[in-house]
């Protein structure tokens, strides 16, 4: 308001807020345009992968001979058949896999969570568990393959397979359910241990039901991801193009093995089970990664 | 799992509190009921009840368990390998031959093995790093808050794809593919050692270029799931202090997320890496089996550990030969756990990430 300035632009003092200058512009511009651009690479792949899956196997699954016939009888060449037994196969090996992963893997939480502390025994489980997430696939089926065929006489069989699937499956299942453990509240474990329930019980009836579905959700993508491994049952189970119900004995067919067997057969035949099986794989895979969501939709904590 | 004697003594038997270490003191204060003194060590009256001591047992046993775990997968890989390493003919540490077929006379070394795994592992890692460092940034820094979320499953999605579906990939789709680009980088820059024509038919596209970018794709999930979570956890005030000072968004992430992450990067990698080094039937499919020697290109072919075994797994008949690959299994092992380990190491000693 006053009247005596010679220059009503002029700022008394240089302005707090300058200008961005264009070199950290332009810096800060590159740098969004590659950040982005990683982004979009990493897509490419994966959109691709399924593009050629769903391209090549997708007519083959609409048949509905796939999912109710095996390829029992069939010549290389000949086409028709189906995927059925290498369907119940990774299915089969997969929840047996479970059944003795999630127990022990949940009780290895347990133990890291609710016993362990800070003892030794608690770190070096930590170090082991964080050693087997990163051992191969094959370094496991080894093992597997040393201890169970060379060492106790079996012979290759399905549940050979799971077994070396519980070394896979076990330290991701201790360490989803160890992140739910831990974010259960300690006023619900304090408010138990007031009532005079015994710890074990605090833990069975209360610290567990509320982090259940991180749990589930935990085990349902653990499943997937040991659904699809490759190595185990290509060392510890032989391929039969027909159906065996049979854990214990005789060859087993699984969707991975009977890609693996399908990729040399140069017919057209050949190509169709092969994409077949690679489609199929990946839906039952994503099958249980949206149960996964769905669990911990449904299931979300009762407590925040 | 039945509990006989509860409810005699309704507080302060077993060790509530004293196991988590924390929040004992504060809640204690609050409650009417006097707290019961703390004293794990020397209770006044020793009585535990019947599950719990079974319940605490399984829980100890189950930990016990994993660690005697990994013991047993060294000893009896070792125990496996001892007998063949003994009847090997040759050096196998320092051969490149591998000839198994007859037990009497086995005569194998890893040399060309190690060479082909490293090379692989390491052109994965090369390409997967800074496409893994932008999709972290983007994900945590860039990227539009409600978007974060479905664009961080996305990428994760990369890791449910079986192994076996991106080998079939990279050898029937991203081979021919690469084809036009392999022959020109052979013809341009083929007198540089690794560029030179390879021991394979690049036609084919079996070659260690390949695998190596296939195996960038499937170690990105994981190099991004860890990364992202250290990046994460940048301190709010660095972020806000850099914006304050009127930092670009590019400056705020240099001066914060970079300096505060690069440890949690590092130790990201390295598990990437023992991740590559350990793939299995995605480098057995695609890449080419040859007789030649490793010769430092990226358009040879041959095997990794990996690879190797799982090539002729389905043959182990012989204890001897087997022995042969469970010795090369083993070479793996301790690979991956010394890698892993080191992955480890870096970020345990960084307590702010906790």
């Amino acid at each position: 308001m006053s009247t005596n300035l010679a220059d009503p632009t002029r700022l008394a003092t240089p302005p707090t807020f300058q200008a961005v200058s264009l070199s950290r512009r332009i810096k800060n511009g590159f740098a969004t345009a590659l950040v982005w651009g990683a982004f979009l690479i990493a897509i490419i792949p994966l959109v691709w992968v399924l593009y050629t899956v769903v391209q090549r196997g997708f007519p083959v699954i609409l048949d509905g001979d796939w999912w109710q016939k095996s390829l029992s009888g069939l010549l290389a060449r000949q086409q028709g058949g189906g995927a059925y037994h290498a369907i119940y196969g990774t299915l089969v090996q997969g929840l047996v896999c479970g059944v003795i992963s999630v127990p022990i893997g949940i009780m290895i939480a347990i133990y890291l969570v609710e016993y362990g502390g800070r003892s030794k025994l608690a770190k070096a489980t930590t170090f082991m568990v964080d050693i087997l997430t990163g051992v191969p696939s094959i370094v496991a089926a080894l093992f597997i393959y040393t201890v169970w065929i060379t060492y106790a006489g079996m012979g290759r069989s399905a549940f050979a397979v799971s077994i070396a699937l519980v070394l896979l499956m076990v330290p991701v299942v201790v360490r989803t359910t160890e992140e739910m453990l831990k974010i259960v509240p300690d006023e619900l474990r304090e408010a138990s241990y007031a009532l005079g329930i015994p710890k074990w019980k605090t833990i069975v009836k209360i610290v567990i039901p509320t982090a259940l579905s991180g749990i589930l959700t935990g085990i349902m993508l653990a499943l997937a991801r040991v659904m699809g491994e490759t190595a185990p049952v290509l060392v510890l189970a032989a391929y039969a193009p027909f159906i065996n119900y049979n854990l214990f004995s005789g060859p087993m067919a699984s969707l991975p093995l009977m890609m693996v067997n399908e990729r040399n057969n140069p017919t057209q035949a050949g190509f169709e089970r092969l994409w077949g099986a690679a489609i199929t794989l990946v839906l039952i895979i994503t099958l249980f990664n949206l149960l996964a969501t769905v669990i911990s939709r449904v299931l979300a904590p009762k407590t925040k | 799992m039945n509990d006989p004697v509860v409810a005699k003594r309704p507080a302060g038997s077993g060790d509530p509190g004293a196991a988590r270490g924390v929040a004992a003191a504060p809640t204690a204060s609050e409650a009417p009921i006097p707290p019961t003194p703390e004293a794990p060590e020397t209770p006044k009256a020793p009585h535990v009840r019947p599950g719990d001591r079974i319940f605490r047992g399984l829980a100890t046993g189950s930990g016990v368990f994993i660690v005697v775990l990994i013991g047993a997968i060294g000893l009896f890989l070792i125990l496996q390998a001892i007998p063949s390493l003994g009847l090997d003919q040759i050096n196998f540490l320092t051969s490149r031959e591998w000839n198994t077929s007859d037990p009497a006379n086995l005569r194998f070394g890893i040399l060309d093995l190690l060479l082909v795994t490293v090379i692989v592992s390491i052109l994965a890692l090369l390409i997967a790093m800074p496409i893994a460092l932008g999709i972290a940034l983007f994900l945590t820094q860039y990227a539009p808050r409600n978007l974060a979320r479905p664009f961080a499953y996305v990428v994760d999605l990369l890791a449910a794809v079986p192994s076996i579906v991106f080998g079939l990939w990279g050898l029937f789709v991203l081979g021919p593919v690469l084809y036009p680009f392999s022959e020109w980088l052979i013809d341009t820059l083929g007198w540089i050692p690794i560029f030179a024509k390879g021991n394979v038919n690049v036609q084919l596209g079996g070659t260690i270029f390949t695998a190596g970018i296939v195996v960038a794709v499937m170690i990105l999930p994981i190099i991004t799931a860890v990364s992202r979570e250290v990046f994460d956890r940048t301190p709010r005030m660095h972020i806000e202090g850099a914006i304050a000072l009127g930092a670009t968004k590019w400056e705020v992430v240099r001066t914060t997320v970079l300096p505060f992450g690069k440890a949690g990067y590092v130790s990201a990698s390295m598990l990437g890496l023992g991740r590559a080094l350990g793939e299995t039937i995605a480098v057995m499919i695609i890449l080419s089996t040859t007789s030649a020697a490793f010769g430092w290109s990226l358009f040879d072919g041959g095997a990794t550990f990996a690879s190797k075994i799982a090539l002729a797994a389905p043959e182990f008949n012989d204890t001897r030969s087997a022995g042969a690959y469970i010795a090369a299994g083993l070479v793996l092992f301790v690979l991956t756990f010394v890698v892993n380990a080191i992955a480890r190491s870096i970020v345990a000693g960084h307590k702010e990430y906790e």
